[in-house]
């Protein structure tokens, strides 16, 4: 049965055009996606990201576990609130999904997961965590609103209660904060994204959800769709599980190397299957490509290189850009001729550094 | 006219691409709102060749917006004469004004009885009306 979020009502009554997402019911846009796309990069949008799994951890050990449980190291996170981007391996090195880490106490983490992935990732956690004895509680009760944009920020501070305002202004990047919103309501604050903007996500209670988006609306803050959200994170070189990685792919091959850290004594799943590909030349890349003439990139397509073919992952048309770009997977050492296979015809692109946009720019080089 | 109601004059395929008899008797080809709407923004338009040969209900053109991209057919056979050169800048002309400055290309009909095979405007109509549910 296709889930609702508890903004469910408030989309259809703004008009939104809506789409199954992973068993959910989600809005891809409300008229213009592209005008979407645009409001975040020039000014603020927010999203309905309630889909998204939220799972806390609790126990004496939730550390230890996390050191066992994700590539990137939870050592990282020496300040409460503190946040972690990083993947969940299986032992073959193989990606489970990405998410979210967050720090709240010595003896409480949260996770942020894709709603695509919740069954396994919930049945992965909860059999790794026996042995740790760390509980795993999902929230249900939780929605999402993620506000993006130059002016996301001040637009939410303003809907603060006044004593939290100065505290969540000087929020740093990647950290969140709880502060009171409109009518005292609990918000739970993270300096995060998946725009390539400055910006908050935000959860709220479920009963409350409608509440705060109507107030954010009133703020000024655009209703965007999935449609923008997915041009956005493109534009900001942010990859999008099951499309740019799967338990097939290792971070190495994914663009994701930033995110293992290969720390001293530290034992997490897939690190043994980790090593043994980097020590053996890792054969495939993620790289960015950019066609400066007409047409869009789109997943599945074939990349033709001199070192042999790839294929394109996500791909698509980058509004602030006005022309087409995308991930593709290729054999590691292709330069040169690159070219797209579409619709039959090969058009030639060019290979690039990535992020394509970040902080409403075009990178440079693209 | 709003952008939802339907020009009488038109004739459609059921893939949502209209046709309109000009007075001069060539066959001027676009898509429908309803398809603009559930295409979203138009960002890349792929148009025949002047002088192409078109055969009614294949592809004739390519339109890609930011979700997808679609094949085009042309609803009658025929040689293309004319095509909108102003969607190659402007593919969101398509968006804006979908049965007028949207249109794609113009045919010279080899059979006009194709015409008699189209779907007329309130036929459509109902088309997608029974689309949405």
């Amino acid at each position: 049965m296709t889930q609702k979020t508890a903004l469910n009502a408030t989309h259809r009554e703004l008009g939104a055009r809506m789409v199954d997402f992973g068993g959910w019911d989600m809005p891809i846009s409300y008229g213009s996606q592209i005008e979407e796309h645009h409001a975040v990069r020039r000014d603020a949008g927010m999203f309905d990201v309630s889909h998204m799994t939220v799972v806390d951890l609790h126990g004496a050990r939730v550390r230890d576990f996390l050191r066992h449980l994700v590539a990137n190291s939870v050592d990282k996170l020496k300040v409460q609130g503190k946040a972690l981007y990083t993947c969940m391996l299986n032992e073959q090195g193989g990606v489970i999904d990405d998410l979210i880490v967050y720090f709240l106490g010595d003896e409480f983490f949260r996770l942020v997961v894709n709603a695509a992935t919740r069954d396994k990732d919930l049945a992965w956690i909860e059999k790794q965590a026996k042995a740790f004895d760390v509980t795993a509680q999902e929230r249900p009760d939780f929605a999402m609103i993620a506000v993006q944009g130059p002016h996301a920020r001040a637009k939410v501070i303003g809907l603060l209660h006044e004593v939290d305002r100065a505290r969540i202004e000087k929020l740093g990047r990647f950290a969140a904060a709880a502060a009171q919103g409109p009518h005292g309501v609990p918000l739970f604050i993270a300096r995060t994204g998946y725009t390539g903007e400055d910006g908050f996500e935000i959860i709220v209670p479920d009963d409350q959800a409608v509440a705060l988006w109507k107030e954010l609306a009133a703020a000024g803050v655009a209703p965007c769709g999935l449609g923008a959200r997915d041009t956005l994170r493109l534009e900001a070189g942010m990859n999008l599980y099951g499309q740019d990685m799967d338990e097939t792919v290792t971070p190495w091959e994914a663009g994701l190397a930033w995110t293992i850290s290969l720390d001293e004594g530290r034992n997490f799943i897939g690190r043994k299957a980790l090593e043994a590909q980097k020590a053996a030349g890792v054969t495939r890349a993620l790289v960015g490509l950019v066609l400066d003439d007409k047409g869009v990139l789109r997943h599945g397509q074939k990349v033709l290189t001199p070192s042999g073919e790839g294929e394109i992952l996500s791909g698509g048309f980058a509004p602030t850009l006005n022309k087409s770009v995308a991930f593709a997977r290729v054999p590691a050492d292709a330069t040169g001729n690159v070219r797209v296979d579409i619709r039959g015809r090969e058009v030639p692109v060019r290979v690039v550094k990535f992020p394509f946009v970040r902080d409403g720019k075009p990178c440079e080089g693209i | 006219m709003s952008a939802s109601e339907i020009p009488g004059d038109l004739k459609f395929l059921k893939s949502h691409e209209w046709a309109r008899v000009e007075d001069n008797g060539l066959i001027r080809v676009g898509i429908s709102n309803h398809a603009q709407e559930q295409l979203g923004d138009l960002v890349y338009v792929e148009l025949p060749e002047i002088g192409a040969s078109v055969q009614a209900g294949t592809g004739a053109a390519t339109v890609e917006s930011v979700k997808a991209a679609s094949d085009i057919y042309s609803p009658v056979s025929g040689e293309v004469v004319e095509v909108n050169e102003n969607l190659a800048d402007k593919p969101e002309t398509i968006n804006e004004d979908a049965y007028g400055e949207g249109w794609l290309f113009v045919v010279k009909a080899s059979d006009r009885s194709e015409l008699d095979e189209l779907l007329d405007a309130d036929a459509y109509a109902e088309l997608i009306e029974n689309d949405d549910h």
